[in-house]
C-alpha cells in the first residue's frame, strides 16, 4: 500500500501529538513518584526509622534469681533448686509424633501435660524450644540424653525452680510462689515484664507474697538482632539484672520444727512464741499443716480439693488469721484496767457466790460453788469469773478497752503474712457503729471474760503476753534482715503502766501455773530459774442452752468437735527474767489449762533449752506421759537434737 | 511501504550501522543494569552468588542480542511481527498445558537452557504487532469501530491467557502497554473516554454495593482492598508484605544506611526482597537520593525513547519505540506505586535491576528493537 507524502505528514503529527500527552502523563506519574520517596524517605524518615529498630532489634527477658529466705540461723527456708527439664524443638524434631512416642517409652509423661505442650509448640515457630515437661528426677534426664540420637529435637535442659526444704514446716510463714496466673496480672498494678514470662513464679502468700517486690528482683535483658522470622541473629547487648533480695526470719527452724510437731499432736491448733525484748516471732505454728511444694508449679485439683475441704482448714494460717474469744486470757487487761483506774487495790475482795446478778440475769462463775472473797492474785490463780464481772461493771468496757489496745488488741499487726486479723476489740462506739445498739452491762460482763465480742488472734495474745512480761510495747518482728540490712526493732518503750501494776498481774500469773490452787499447777516446770507465769483461757464458741443445761450436757466430750470450747494459754519464761513469751490456741481443744498449757510448757521449754528439753524439768509425776509423748513426736533429725544450751 | 518514499541510500549499512546506535541508551541501560547487579550482591549478603553472576550472564548476553536485532533493518522486523505475535500466543497456550508452576502460578516452559516466560515475551511482541497494524492500517480508518476491535481482540486474547495463570500484573502491563499503542495511532479520545469511565463506573459500584444484596465481589476480595488502602489495619498477615517494604523504604531517609548495611532486607522482613521488592533494598541503603537517582535513570531512558521515536518518520518504528517505552515505564511505576504502597501488590519487577532472565532477556530484544528503528529511520535529505 503507497502511502502519500500528506497521509505521512498527518500521521507523525498525529502521533508527536499524543506522543506527547502520553509523556507527559509519564512525567506526572514519575513526578507523583519521586514526591512519595520524598514523602517517606525524608518527611517521614524518622518514624520509618524507629519502626525499623523495633522489627529488628528484640528484647529478651533474664529472670533474675529469686532470693532465698533464710532462718534466724541462716538455715535455708526456701530455696532455688534446679529443675530438671526436657525441652522440644519442633524444626530439629522433624516427625514430632514418632518422636515423642520413642520418649514416651522411656519416661512417663503426664497425657494432659503433654497434650499442653504439645498445643503451645503448634502455636509458637518451629525453633523455639518449648518445656514437654518439668521436675523431672535426674535419672529421667539421664534416660534422655543417652539415648538422644533416637530422639531427634529433644533436649534435656535445667532452670531454677523454688523449693522449701523444710516443707510443711514454713507453708504458713513464708508461703509459696507459683505460676503467674490471669487473675494475678489483672489484681497487680505493677508492670513488670517478668510477669508475663510463661509460668513465671510469683508469691502468692506469705512472705513470698508480701515481699514479692523485694524477693523478685530485677529483670535483666538482652537485646537481640532478630530476622523476620524471630530467629535470633547476634546479641547486641547483656544486663544480667539484678538478683532478688535474700531475707532472714527472725524465726528458728528447730523451734518451728518442733511447735509443728507438736501441733500436729492435737486436731487444729495454733501457736506463736516470741522474744519479749526485741518482739522477734521465733516459731509461728498452725496446724494441721501443708507441703508448700505443691504448689510451686500449680496443685493438682484433687490435692488442691483435699486442703479445702479438710475441716480443720490446713490452708488458714490460724496463728494470725484465726480470731479467738481469748477467754480467761483476757483477764489480765481487766485486771490492768481497774489497777490502772485506782478503782481497786490488789487487796480488795470481792465475794464470789457462783454467779453475779445483773438485773435479773445471772452471770455464772466457771466454778458453780464460787470462790468466796477472792484478791487480785486468787482472782488471776483460780480464774474467778464474778471478780471480772465485778471489776468490769466498774471500770466500764472503754477502759478494758483502751487498755488492751495498748497490749496489741484490735490491732492489725504489720507482719508479712497474709491476711492477718485486727481481731476485735470491742467498745461503746464500736457497737454503736457494728451494730447501731446501745452497749449493754452484760456486754461488758462478758468482755471482761475474753467473751462476747472480744476476739484475738494466737499472735495478739503472743504479743499481749510478751508485753506483760517485758512492760515495753515490743513489737514482733518477723524478718530479720533483707539482704543482709538488719530491720529495726520496734517499740522498745514502757507501755506506760505503772510497774508495780504490772508486777502484781505478773505475780497473779505466776500463782497460776506454781502454786497448788493455780488453775494451770499442772504445767508448772520444776526448774528454779526456768519457772514459768502463765494464765489459761477456755472459751466457749455456743451458749449452753436452758435445754441443754437441764439435760445436763455441759461437757465437751459430750458435744461435737465443732461446737466444743476453745482452750488457750498464754504463758512467758523464765518469770524472773523473761526470754519467751507464748500462745497457744487449740481449737475446740477443751479446758485451756488442761489442753493448751502443756502445749505452751513444751514450746517454750525446747525454746528455753533450744533442743528437747530434758524430762528432769517437768514435775516427776509427769515425766512417764511426756517422754511418751515426745517418741510420738515427728521431728526433724537436727530438732530432735538435744539443746546445745541445756542447762 | 511508506519507508520507500524516504531516502534509502543514506540509511546506513554493512558495519558502520554499529556507529549510528542510540549509544546513550546504551549506556543508560547498562547503568541501570549496574544498580541492579550492585543490589543484587548487596541482597545475597556481599556475594556474587546466586544472582549476580547469573545476572551479568545475562545482561552480557541481551546486550549481543540488543546489537544483534539493530543490525537487522527494521522492516524485517515489522514482516516478523505476525509471526512473533502468534509464537508467543502459542507458547502461552504451551504454558496452559506443560508450564511448571513457580510462586503459585504456571508462567515457565522450561526450554533446557533457560525456563522462557512467554508472558514476559508477549508484552513486546503486542506492541509489535499493534504498531504494525497501525502501520499497515489506512490513517482514516483508525477510529472505527471495526478497526477500532481488532487491536482490541489482540490484546485481549494474550491477557485472557495471562490471567489464567494467574498474572495479574502482566495482563495490567499488556492492557495498559497495549491501550498506550492505540492511543498513540490516534484512535479518538471517545473511546478511551468511554473506557475510563466504564472503569471508574465499575469501580464506584464495586464498592457501593459492598454489603448491599447485590454486592459484586466476595467478602476476602474487599478485605484485600481494605489492606492495600490501609496495611497497617493487618500488619502481619496480608498487609506484612507491604508494611515492612514501606518501612525499609522509608528508614533509608536522605542518604540511606550504607551499602550493605540496610538492616531490614539483611534480616529479611523483605519478601522477594531479590525480585519484585529489590527497590526496597536499594532505598534502605542508598536513602532518597540513591532511589530519586535510579528514577532520574529510567527517566532518562524514556526521555530518549522519546527523542528517538518523535524524530523518525517511520509510523511502524515510532510506534513501535513509544509502545516499548511506554511498556518499560509502565513497569517501573508500576513496580515502584508497589512497594511505595501507592497501588496492590502485584507481580511486576523492577526492569534491569531484578534478577530474573526472561524479563531481563526480553527487554534487551525489546531495545534492541527500538536501536533498529533508530538505526533504520529513514533520513531526511
Amino acid at each position: 500500500m503507497k502511502r502519500s507524502p500528506k497521509d505521512t505528514e498527518t500521521s507523525v503529527r498525529r502521533i508527536t501529538r499524543r506522543g506527547m500527552v502520553l509523556g507527559s502523563l509519564q512525567l506526572g506519574m514519575m513526578g507523583v513518584l519521586g514526591w512519595r520517596m520524598r514523602q517517606m524517605q525524608v518527611e517521614q524518615a524518622d518514624e520509618f526509622r524507629l519502626l525499623a529498630e523495633e522489627n529488628r532489634i528484640n528484647m529478651r527477658l533474664i529472670a533474675p534469681a529469686r532470693g532465698l529466705i533464710f532462718d534466724r540461723g541462716g538455715i535455708p527456708v526456701a530455696e532455688n533448686t534446679q529443675n530438671y527439664r526436657i525441652v522440644i524443638v519442633r524444626e530439629d524434631a522433624g516427625d514430632v509424633d514418632a518422636v515423642i512416642d520413642r520418649l514416651r517409652q522411656l519416661i512417663y509423661l503426664d497425657p494432659d501435660e503433654l497434650e499442653r505442650s504439645l498445643r503451645e509448640m503448634n502455636r509458637r515457630s518451629a525453633f523455639v524450644p518449648v518445656t514437654l515437661t518439668d521436675q523431672r528426677s535426674w535419672e529421667d534426664i539421664a534416660t534422655v540424653a543417652v539415648n538422644a540420637p533416637a530422639l531427634p529435637g529433644i533436649i534435656p535442659d535445667v532452670g531454677l525452680t523454688r523449693h522449701y526444704p523444710l516443707g510443711p514446716d514454713f507453708s504458713h510463714i513464708v508461703g509459696y510462689v507459683g505460676p503467674v496466673s490471669d487473675y494475678d496480672l489483672s489484681r497487680i498494678e505493677d508492670k513488670d515484664p517478668l510477669l508475663q514470662i510463661p509460668k513465671f513464679q510469683i508469691g502468692k502468700t506469705g512472705v513470698e507474697n508480701k515481699y514479692e517486690r523485694e524477693l523478685r528482683g530485677k529483670a535483666g535483658n538482652k537485646r537481640i538482632e532478630v530476622n523476620a522470622a524471630g530467629r535470633v541473629m547476634r546479641e547486641l547487648s547483656r544486663d544480667n539484672g539484678v538478683p532478688g533480695a535474700n531475707l532472714q526470719l527472725t524465726v528458728d527452724t528447730n523451734l518451728q520444727n518442733f511447735v509443728e510437731a507438736r501441733l500436729s499432736l492435737e486436731e487444729s491448733a495454733a501457736a506463736v512464741i516470741m522474744s519479749p525484748q526485741s518482739g522477734d516471732l521465733l516459731a509461728i505454728g498452725s496446724a494441721p499443716t501443708f507441703d508448700p511444694n505443691k504448689f510451686v508449679r500449680g496443685i493438682s485439683v484433687p490435692d488442691y480439693k483435699a486442703l479445702t475441704e479438710n475441716i480443720y482448714r490446713p490452708l488458714a494460717n490460724k496463728s494470725v488469721q484465726g480470731a479467738y474469744p481469748p477467754g480467761s486470757t483476757f483477764k489480765m487487761m481487766v485486771t490492768l484496767a481497774a489497777l490502772d483506774a485506782g478503782v481497786m487495790g490488789p487487796e480488795d475482795t470481792e465475794y464470789c457466790p457462783g454467779f453475779s446478778k445483773v438485773g435479773d440475769r445471772r452471770f455464772h462463775c466457771w466454778k458453780r460453788g464460787g470462790h468466796g472473797y477472792v484478791n487480785l492474785e486468787k482472782s488471776l490463780q483460780q480464774s474467778c469469773d464474778v471478780y471480772y464481772y465485778e471489776l468490769a461493771q466498774k471500770v466500764g468496757i472503754d477502759k478494758i478497752a483502751e487498755t488492751a489496745r495498748r497490749f496489741g488488741f484490735g490491732e492489725r499487726f504489720d507482719i508479712p503474712m497474709s491476711a492477718v486479723t485486727s481481731g476485735i476489740m470491742p467498745d461503746k462506739a464500736w457497737k454503736r457503729e457494728r451494730y447501731d445498739a446501745e452497749w449493754r452491762i452484760g456486754d461488758s460482763l462478758n468482755a471482761s471474760i475474753g467473751q462476747g465480742y472480744v476476739l484475738a488472734s494466737p499472735l495478739q495474745l503472743a504479743v499481749m503476753t510478751a508485753r506483760l512480761a517485758s512492760g515495753t510495747s515490743v513489737m514482733p518482728r518477723l524478718i530479720k534482715s533483707v539482704d543482709g540490712v538488719e530491720t529495726p526493732i520496734e517499740g522498745d518503750t514502757p507501755l506506760g503502766f505503772n510497774e508495780n501494776h504490772l508486777r502484781m498481774v505478773r505475780r497473779g500469773m505466776y500463782a497460776v501455773t506454781n502454786t497448788r490452787r493455780g488453775t494451770g499447777y499442772s504445767v508448772r516446770i520444776d526448774a528454779d530459774n526456768q519457772r514459768i507465769a502463765g494464765k489459761s483461757g477456755t472459751s466457749q464458741v455456743r451458749n449452753i442452752t436452758v435445754a441443754e443445761r437441764a439435760r445436763g450436757v455441759t461437757s465437751n466430750a459430750d458435744l461435737p468437735w465443732e461446737r466444743r470450747d476453745h482452750a488457750l494459754f498464754v504463758a512467758y519464761a523464765p518469770y524472773e527474767n523473761p526470754t519467751h513469751a507464748a500462745a497457744v490456741v487449740v481449737e475446740h481443744g477443751g479446758g485451756g489449762s488442761s489442753v493448751a498449757g502443756p502445749l505452751a510448757r513444751d514450746i517454750l521449754l525446747y525454746a528455753m533449752h533450744g533442743g528437747i528439753p530434758p524430762l528432769d524439768a517437768y514435775p516427776s509425776s509427769q515425766r512417764a506421759r511426756i517422754r511418751a509423748q515426745f517418741a510420738k513426736l515427728e521431728l526433724r533429725e537436727s530438732a530432735a537434737q538435744p539443746g546445745r544450751d541445756r542447762a | 511501504m511508506s519507508y520507500l518514499e524516504y531516502y534509502v541510500k543514506r540509511v546506513p549499512t554493512g558495519p558502520s550501522k554499529i556507529l549510528h546506535l542510540n549509544w546513550p541508551l546504551a549506556i543508560l541501560l547498562t547503568a541501570v543494569a549496574c544498580v541492579g547487579f550492585l543490589m543484587l550482591y548487596s541482597v545475597a549478603g556481599g556475594s556474587m552468588t546466586p544472582w549476580v553472576e547469573p545476572q551479568m550472564k545475562r545482561f552480557a548476553l541481551g546486550m549481543v542480542l540488543m546489537i544483534a536485532i539493530a543490525m537487522v533493518p527494521i522492516w524485517f522486523w515489522r514482516n516478523m511481527a505476525g509471526l512473533a505475535y502468534g509464537a508467543s500466543l502459542l507458547l502461552l497456550l504451551g504454558v496452559e498445558f506443560f508450564g511448571s508452576t513457580g510462586m503459585g502460578a504456571q508462567r515457565w516452559i522450561d526450554l533446557g537452557f533457560i525456563r522462557l516466560q512467554p508472558s514476559e515475551l508477549t508484552k513486546i511482541t503486542l506492541v509489535m504487532i499493534l504498531a504494525a497494524y497501525y502501520d499497515w492500517l489506512d490513517i482514516g480508518k483508525t477510529s472505527r469501530p471495526l478497526w477500532v476491535a481488532i487491536p482490541l481482540l489482540l490484546i485481549l486474547v494474550p491477557t485472557y491467557l495471562v490471567l489464567r495463570q494467574p498474572d495479574l500484573g502482566t495482563a495490567l502491563l499488556l492492557v495498559m502497554g497495549g491501550g498506550a499503542v492505540m492511543f498513540i495511532a490516534g484512535v479518538s479520545w471517545w473511546y478511551f473516554g468511554i473506557v475510563i469511565a466504564g472503569g471508574v463506573g465499575l469501580v464506584s459500584a464495586v464498592f457501593s454495593s459492598r454489603g448491599t444484596s447485590w454486592q459484586l465481589l466476595k467478602d476476602y476480595q474487599y478485605r484485600r482492598i481494605d489492606t492495600f488502602l490501609d496495611p497497617s489495619s493487618d500488619p502481619l498477615g496480608a498487609g506484612y508484605h507491604i508494611t515492612q517494604s514501606k518501612i525499609a523504604l522509608g528508614s533509608g531517609g536522605w542518604t540511606g544506611r550504607g551499602f550493605m548495611q540496610g538492616t531490614q532486607s539483611r534480616l529479611n522482613f523483605l519478601p522477594e526482597k531479590h525480585t519484585d521488592f529489590i527497590f526496597t533494598t536499594l532505598a534502605e541503603e542508598f536513602g532518597f537520593l540513591g532511589a530519586f537517582s535510579l528514577l532520574v535513570l529510567y527517566a532518562l531512558i524514556i526521555l530518549f525513547c522519546f527523542y528517538s521515536a518523535l524524530s523518525n518518520k517511520d509510523r511502524f518504528g515510532s510506534i513501535l519505540t513509544l509502545g516499548i517505552g511506554v511498556t518499560f515505564f509502565l513497569f517501573f511505576a508500576i513496580n515502584m506505586s508497589m512497594v511505595m504502597g501507592l497501588a496492590p501488590v502485584v507481580g511486576v519487577p523492577l526492569p534491569l535491576v531484578s534478577y530474573g532472565g526472561s524479563a531481563m532477556l526480553v527487554l534487551m530484544v525489546a531495545f534492541g528493537l527500538t536501536q533498529s528503528a533508530h538505526v533504520h529511520r529513514p533520513r531526511s535529505r
